[in-house]
């Protein structure tokens, strides 16, 4: 009876989008959680929600006074979701209705254009991708340039979705990019090689003086040459800033690349530069450099459905992608489509490399902690452990099968509701009328 | 992520430019007879062949049967290319093989009728794009079989995805593109190998956006026109109003000829041929429309000359107006959930398909993708959970009409195959579990009883002349 009052009390009294952060106590009770963490799968779990964190979870624990309980009874509750790469508030409709902020033109910037000053938080098609259990997305440009710009990681609920700015940046070494920059191969990476070059100095010059301190003594003159040099990063132009983020290894670089030839140019790119944080995105043919990836320690950001030769540089593009990357150790990830249209269909795509070789809990591990390590969020995103932001999701079933969806969707301790633009719309078609616009 | 990108020309052949038919299946009248007298009226004739198979049984195994019903545990027998028999009890005959299907699942082959496999075909380059007709509005005279490679790797790819037989449509740049053809999918060396004997001709319309688009905005120095949508629907009764005329024509040629006149022989115009072919309801109109107000006008021209829309293809909206569709008698093919890309395609919702089920009109699963063709069964899965979340109650036994029975009435093969019945094509798939579960794959896909994929015995999988020595060859996709 208490659990009958309770589940009315979550599917009525939900809490409102914009109720801000923080609103209640809430104890996501009974379903077996995939913690994604060190605690693995926990049976009946009792999952405890406060100021937006989860504080606790334990199997069979008590759920304290003043929680709100959401039943899990007999369902899989994982962390919510992540899409590693769209454009997920940038755009409403991409084919020629005047809104696209995920490209630019060639300009005076590229690599120190900033995505959140583009971003949404009121895009319809936020809801739309939350209420199937996405609750994070790395969002950001693609252009005619090598590099572009800064993307971010979003949450996907409240006025300030911003989870982390300036976490990746993405490179392109495909045919279009040679297309645009160049003609040839050999003329985008000279380009690129240049720029990294530029930002490689910045870096070295930036290190000099703390390298060289204590070492043989110096005259003077040179001593105000290294203080020059230290104070030389400061003049850099915004691009070559951008780019020594990278470098750093504070923003990850994501290269969009299917041919092998191509992905090992990418790899000797890491090792010369020391590019700490990689990803291939795309990357077609990369099982067949699966043991280099691993050894090289890149991930990889894959399409799973993408398995046709659909251009020279994809001949070797398989089903099979996920799967054998991952049993040669490389961590992989999944997006939901192309044009980021329909990130919601990630778990779709997680669901097809398992049926083709992946295992399911690496499946899992690629829409969780594995984004979260590789967009620098995983402090606080990516498993269900104490001190985690709550981003909880219910599943009705495996949340890779297509007959799946959430029960319950909670986003850094807010359970949104499962509305969007297209539930309203089928809410007023759900019968027919001559005038539908006088319903709800 | 990459592939938005994509070359403008493929695009069209996508979505962007991007799909009750005869009672009776029209065999043997696949072109229009209101053409001259004297010229090959089914010119292009399929050469297919069947391909060598043995007789096959399978037991113990569950069954759609693709007419609404499911047997668990039930057997099937394939025979000289024909179902033999379904159900409980297993006629006495000595097969060439049994399977036991043993948590397995058969159903009827699954028929997308909406691909651009061959037109578009894999590789991508411009030198493949081979479905848009773009020169001028109305190219009625274009057929898409003539842009066909038998060579495109996707065929296969969708055989692993247990399709087996296909409709390819010219793309939707133009307001009439040209005719489509039906395909079994099956390789061969040229196109009419692979074509369906006995199919009609279809032909392809285009409402909306991609029309005008194409042309009116100064993407095309050949032809301004169509600027608007009404610039659309002028452009598609101009070409009937036409073609009522080219028909007159010829009727009056015939009445002369025969009273003793002897009367000058009409020009023959290859484009008023597909369009009197249309009049004549023997060429089935496949119309790629989003918006409901787009689909209500197109009906409204349909009506004004006396022909049938046969099916709206994308239909995002059918769902608005499932009522007029039913009482049309006109298919919807649609997408589960894919949208949104575009203005027309702006309110697509995920229970379109449910919901057009639901009204009793003819819902079709379509792809209109070489990689969404390859899974069209979780299509339909997506869309019957969606209905029944929203109290929408179908079976997966129903469902399945959606996947084969609809699809091969949209084009008119329905009488030969599209439901497992003894005497109908054997084409049917093995799944390796629930097709409805992501993690099924086609373990035998079956055209005419021989198995054009085997999942599980490489060798046997074929490889297009194009793969060969390429990174990837028999890797099976």
């Amino acid at each position: 009876m208490k659990l009958m009052k309770s589940l009315i009390a979550a599917s009525v009294a939900v809490v409102g989008t914009f109720a801000g952060v923080n609103a209640e106590d809430i104890a996501v009770v009974g379903g077996k959680a995939h913690t994604m963490g060190k605690a693995g799968i926990i049976d009946n779990a009792t999952i405890l929600i406060k100021d937006g964190k989860i504080t606790s979870v334990t199997a069979g624990g008590d759920v304290p006074a003043g929680y709100r309980v959401v039943d899990a009874k007999g369902k899989n509750v994982t962390p919510g979701l992540m899409n590693p790469v769209s454009i997920l508030g940038l755009n409403e409709v991409p084919s020629q209705s005047d809104n696209m902020d995920a490209t630019f033109k060639k300009g005076k910037n590229s690599m120190a254009l900033d995505v959140t000053w583009a971003l949404n938080p009121d895009s319809v098609r936020i809801p739309i991708a939350r209420i199937e259990g996405i609750t994070r997305a790395g969002t950001g440009f693609y252009s005619a340039y090598p590099f572009s710009g800064q993307g971010a990681v979003i949450h996907l609920n409240g006025e300030d979705i911003v989870t982390r700015a300036s976490s990746h940046m993405v490179l392109n070494v495909t045919d279009r990019a040679a297309s645009s920059n160049g003609g040839s191969r050999a003329a985008l990476w000279h380009t690129i090689m240049e720029t990294m070059d530029k930002a490689h100095k910045a870096v070295k010059a930036d290190k000099k003086p703390a390298d060289s301190k204590g070492k043989k003594k110096k005259s003077k003159k040179k001593s105000k040459k290294a203080k020059t040099a230290k104070s030389a990063p400061k003049k850099l132009d915004a691009n070559t800033k951008a780019l020594v983020k990278v470098l750093k290894g504070e923003m990850l670089l994501v290269v969009s690349v299917h041919r092998k030839a191509d992905i090992l140019n990418v790899i000797k790119l890491k090792e010369k530069y020391g590019i700490k944080k990689m990803a291939l995105a795309g990357a077609s043919e990369a099982w067949r450099v699966a043991d280099r990836l691993a050894k090289a320690d890149i991930n990889v950001i894959i399409t799973t459905i993408n398995n046709l030769p659909g251009s020279f540089e994809r001949l070797g593009a398989t089903l099979a992608n996920a799967g054998r990357l991952s049993k040669a150790g490389v961590k992989v990830m999944f997006t939901g489509n192309a044009a980021g249209e329909n990130i919601r269909l990630m778990p779709q795509q997680a669901g097809i490399a398992v049926a083709n070789g992946m295992d399911w809990s690496e499946a899992m591990k690629a829409m969780t902690v594995y984004p979260a390590e590789a967009f620098g969020i995983a402090k606080s995103y990516g498993t269900l452990a104490a001190g985690m932001d709550a981003d909880v999701v219910v599943w009705d079933g495996d949340p890779l099968e297509v007959m799946t969806s959430p029960d319950a969707v909670i986003i850094r301790g807010d359970q949104i509701k499962l509305e969007s633009r297209q539930t309203k719309l089928r809410d007023r078609y759900q019968t027919i009328s001559a005038n539908p616009a006088f319903r709800k | 992520m990459m592939s938005q990108r994509r070359n403008s020309a493929k695009r069209i052949g996508r979505f962007a430019l991007k799909p009750v038919v005869a009672a009776a299946l029209l065999m043997g009248t696949g072109v229009a007879t209101v053409q001259a007298d004297n010229h090959d009226k089914k010119p292009f004739a399929s050469s297919y062949k069947r391909m060598e198979s043995q007789s096959t049984l399978i037991t113990n195994v569950h069954i759609l049967d693709g007419k609404g019903g499911m047997m668990k545990n039930a057997a099937i027998g394939l025979k000289d290319g024909k179902i033999m028999f379904v159900g409980t009890s297993i006629p006495k005959y000595n097969f060439d093989v049994t399977i036991d299907g043993k948590g397995r699942w058969v159903t009827p082959g699954i028929i997308d009728v909406h691909s651009h496999l061959g037109v578009y075909a894999s590789p991508g380059t411009g030198s493949h794009s081979d479905g848009n007709e773009i020169g001028e509005p109305v190219t009625a005279d274009a057929w898409a079989e003539h842009g066909v490679w038998p060579q495109d790797a996707g065929f296969i790819a969708a055989a692993a995805g247990g399709i087996t037989a296909l409709q390819i449509l010219p793309g939707s740049a133009n307001l009439i593109g040209g005719r489509s053809v039906t395909l079994k999918n099956v390789p061969g060396r040229v196109q009419q190998d692979m074509k369906f004997p006995g199919a009609p001709h279809g032909v392809k319309f285009a409402c909306g956006e991609n029309p005008k688009r194409v042309y009116g905005r100064g993407n095309n120095p050949l032809s301004k026109r169509p600027f608007t949508r009404m610039g659309n629907i002028a452009g598609m009764r101009q070409a009937f109003a036409d073609a009522e005329h080219y028909k007159a024509q010829w009727a009056k040629y015939k009445a002369d000829k025969k009273a003793g006149k002897n009367p000058l022989k009409p020009r023959r115009d290859l484009k008023m041929d597909t369009l009197a072919g249309i009049l004549d309801g023997e060429i089935l109109v496949h119309n790629h429309c989003y918006r409901a107000d787009d689909m209500g006008n197109m009906l409204d021209v349909a009506k004004e000359f006396g022909f049938k829309i046969g099916t709206f293809h994308h239909a995002v909206e059918s769902y608005k107006i499932a009522d007029r569709l039913k009482d049309a008698g006109t298919c919807s093919a649609m997408w589960a959930d894919w949208g949104m890309f575009k203005m027309e395609a702006f309110d697509s919702i995920r229970e379109n398909i449910p919901f057009v089920h639901k009204a009793g009109a003819c819902a079709i699963v379509h792809s209109d993708s070489a990689t969404g063709i390859q899974r069209l069964n979780q299509e339909a899965a997506k869309a019957l959970a969606d209905g029944r979340k929203v109290g929408v109650n179908i079976s997966k036994a129903d469902a399945w009409t959606w996947l084969s029975l609809n699809p091969a009435k949209s084009l008119g093969i329905d009488k030969v195959t599209g439901t497992l019945e003894a005497g109908k094509n054997a084409d049917i798939v093995l799944w390796s579990a629930d097709p409805f579960s992501v993690y099924a794959v086609a373990d035998l896909t079956f055209v005419d009883g021989a198995v054009t994929w085997d999942n599980n015995d490489k060798s046997k999988q074929p490889v297009m002349d194009f793969e060969l020595g390429m990174p990837g060859e028999k890797d099976g996709k």
